[in-house]
């Protein structure tokens, strides 16, 4: 498959090795997101006017799932300033590795390892999302706890433990980035297989040792790279490659999913379904309900997302999967074919939520300004743009785009299936059933954006 | 060229064609004189009330918003019409409902916070987008599904069964 490796650009190379750039986005980050928390603290609480609903789930959430996590995978996550005072105070620097960091260093309990705590967090932030995505202060509370507890995490724990095995946004690019058309792969897995010091693990003098605890030699999806390019500064052999490639390329070669990586495509793409759905559905009464926290009415949202998306869907697709079984010609168990065709689902997931962000972007980007203008409710007009009105984009193409990135999504997805099915040896007979699982969630979606 | 390989081709080729076919035939609708229609829709509690309108393209249209609780705005995508009404006052706009299609309604005033999220419909003849949009996703699933080429599933199904 066509690769082209960017670091054998003469510019490229020094860019990325050196400490500076990189730290210079990560504070950049951290100023946003320090912006976005005195303003949710202190500023007005109009959500439309304040930047920390309307930087983060405006554009940063839109910036993230339209461009990107599909193109460049996990970047975001090289620069997130969520992460960065925890691993500060553990590393005891801000550039350069020292010898003796700060924190007991533990490692992560062999039991909690997986995505089973990420979706977990994922679940108890969606539950509570419309007050967060309406109310400033609240996403300010959200971030900084989200700080705070990547602080704790450091602190006790080894790595960048927070960002693999507790960060709800981790979990939700990890699985998307296999879809991304960039990925930091070694160059020869030989080569990392005879160099026995393993420096780009353990870590030297030029960089730490992976902080997202993978050895770059035996990775072979985006998932577990956070992008932070240690390896790239440590490995002595110059092995570790950054390349641009055919988008989607971990799908085509992922083998099956584990149950935990299986239940987060079920539970991603579910939530993508009930969110348009609440948000943009025609039942006021079911936002009302949604943003009504600790209410009956909310007690009955909740209880039917937790259906929905962990018991519902996954039954549905658990009964299309292991439906076209007695034709495949490998024996494979209905958990088996649940885990088999489940990486299928990435494409339409990210999809979907690419459709309604981009939907939620058009509508509202004209808060971004007058809320950067005015980023405190004081009356200020930083950017001469604190009157400006509100005005939709595009709303004369009605719901087309949206329409047409879902469409590709669901015939990326049908590609995969038809792969997976030919893979398990049954052809189309296998595909079907869960290509009609794949077109009655696409339907859904389509009757909110267009009917 | 073999002949698979044609037949896969014009498979391909065909679906698109189909898919154009299905974007640009009108869509079928009895044909109803236009008329002067004139509709009441209530803003409360961050919902209008009726959350869709529905017309015959040609109608001439005309929107009386009425708010129950803050100030509330009306937008409609497409055809730009624009609204304020505060409580008792209400207000309204007339125009010729000349674009078929479905259009998005929107509250163009921050009224509290679920503002970002109050909306409606507007929908000019028949809820042809829905079907087109339908269709459109049936054939994405074949396109995609029969899209691999006969070599690649050739090779998925030989490492299957080595």
């Amino acid at each position: 498959m066509m690769r082209f490796d960017l670091t054998r650009l003469p510019f490229v190379r020094p860019i990325l090795v050196a400490r500076g750039p990189q730290l210079a986005l990560q504070l950049a980050a951290m100023a946003g997101l320090i912006l976005v928390v005195i303003a949710g603290l202190l500023g007005t609480p109009v959500g439309s006017r304040n930047p920390a609903t309307v930087l983060v789930w405006i554009a940063w959430w839109a910036a993230l799932m339209v461009v990107a996590v599909p193109f460049f995978g996990r970047l975001w996550c090289s620069v997130c300033p969520l992460p960065l005072p925890g691993e500060w105070l553990q590393r005891g620097t801000v550039l350069r590795p020292r010898d003796a960091g700060r924190g007991l260093g533990l490692r992560w309990p062999r039991r909690l390892r997986g995505l089973w705590l990420q979706n977990a967090a994922f679940v108890m932030v969606a539950l509570f999302s419309l007050p967060v995505l309406t109310q400033p202060r609240l996403t300010a509370l959200l971030l900084t706890g989200l700080v705070l507890l990547a602080i704790a995490t450091s602190l006790v724990f080894e790595r960048r433990a927070f960002c693999r095995y507790l960060c709800p946004v981790g979990g939700f690019i990890g699985l998307y980035s296999q879809a991304a058309a960039l990925e930091l792969r070694v160059r020869d897995p030989e080569v990392c297989a005879g160099h026995t010091t393993k420096i780009c693990y353990s870590g030297s003098a030029a960089g730490y040792g992976c902080p997202w605890m993978v050895f770059p030699g035996s990775l072979h999806a985006n998932v577990s790279c956070g992008f932070c390019l240690e390896c790239l500064r440590t490995c002595p052999l110059d092995n570790v490659a950054i390349n641009l490639r055919p988008m989607g390329a971990d799908l085509r070669a992922s083998p099956r999913a584990r149950l935990d990586e299986a239940f987060k495509s079920l539970l991603l793409v579910g939530s993508a379904l009930v969110y348009v759905f609440v948000l943009q559905g025609p039942s006021s009464s079911l936002r009302a309900a949604a943003a009504a926290v600790g209410t009956m009415a909310w007690l009955a949202y909740a209880a039917g997302f937790l259906l929905v998306t962990l018991v519902v869907l996954p039954g549905l697709f658990l009964l299309a999967a292991s439906w076209g079984r007695p034709a495949s010609s490998r024996s494979t168990s209905a958990w088996e074919s649940f885990r088999t065709f489940a990486p299928s689902l990435v494409p339409l997931g990210l999809a979907a939520w690419a459709a309604f962000s981009l939907g939620f972007l058009l509508t509202n980007a004209s808060y971004i300004l007058p809320a950067l203008s005015d980023p405190l409710g004081l009356g200020w007009d930083l950017l001469g743009a604190s009157g400006s009105a509100w005005t939709p984009i595009g709303g004369s193409l009605g719901a087309w785009p949206l329409i047409l990135i879902l469409l590709v999504g669901l015939a990326w997805t049908s590609r995969r299936v038809r792969a997976i099915a030919e893979a398990l040896g049954g052809g189309m007979r296998t595909a079907i059933p869960v290509w009609g699982f794949t077109l009655l969630l696409t339907s859904g979606l389509l009757w909110v954006f267009v009917a | 060229m073999t002949l698979r390989h044609w037949f896969s081709k014009a498979r391909f080729t065909g679906l698109l064609a189909l898919m154009g076919l299905v974007l640009a035939i009108p869509w079928p609708a009895p044909v109803v004189a236009a008329t002067e229609r004139t509709i009441r829709i209530e803003a409360r509690e961050y919902a209008f009330t009726p959350a869709t309108i529905e017309v015959n393209p040609g109608d001439r249209v005309t929107i009386e918003l009425a708010s129950g609780d803050y100030v509330h705005g009306l937008h409609v995508d497409g055809y730009e019409v624009n609204l304020t009404a505060e409580p008792g006052q209400p207000a309204s706009a007339t125009f010729v409902a000349d674009r078929p299609g479905t259009f998005r309604i929107h509250c163009s005033v921050t009224c509290g916070p679920l503002h970002p999220f109050m909306g409606g419909r507007l929908r000019v003849g028949p809820p042809a987008a829905i079907w087109r949009a339908l269709l459109l996703a049936a054939l994405a699933i074949i396109a995609g599904g029969l899209g691999l080429r006969p070599s690649t599933t050739a090779r998925i199904a030989d490492r299957a069964t080595s």
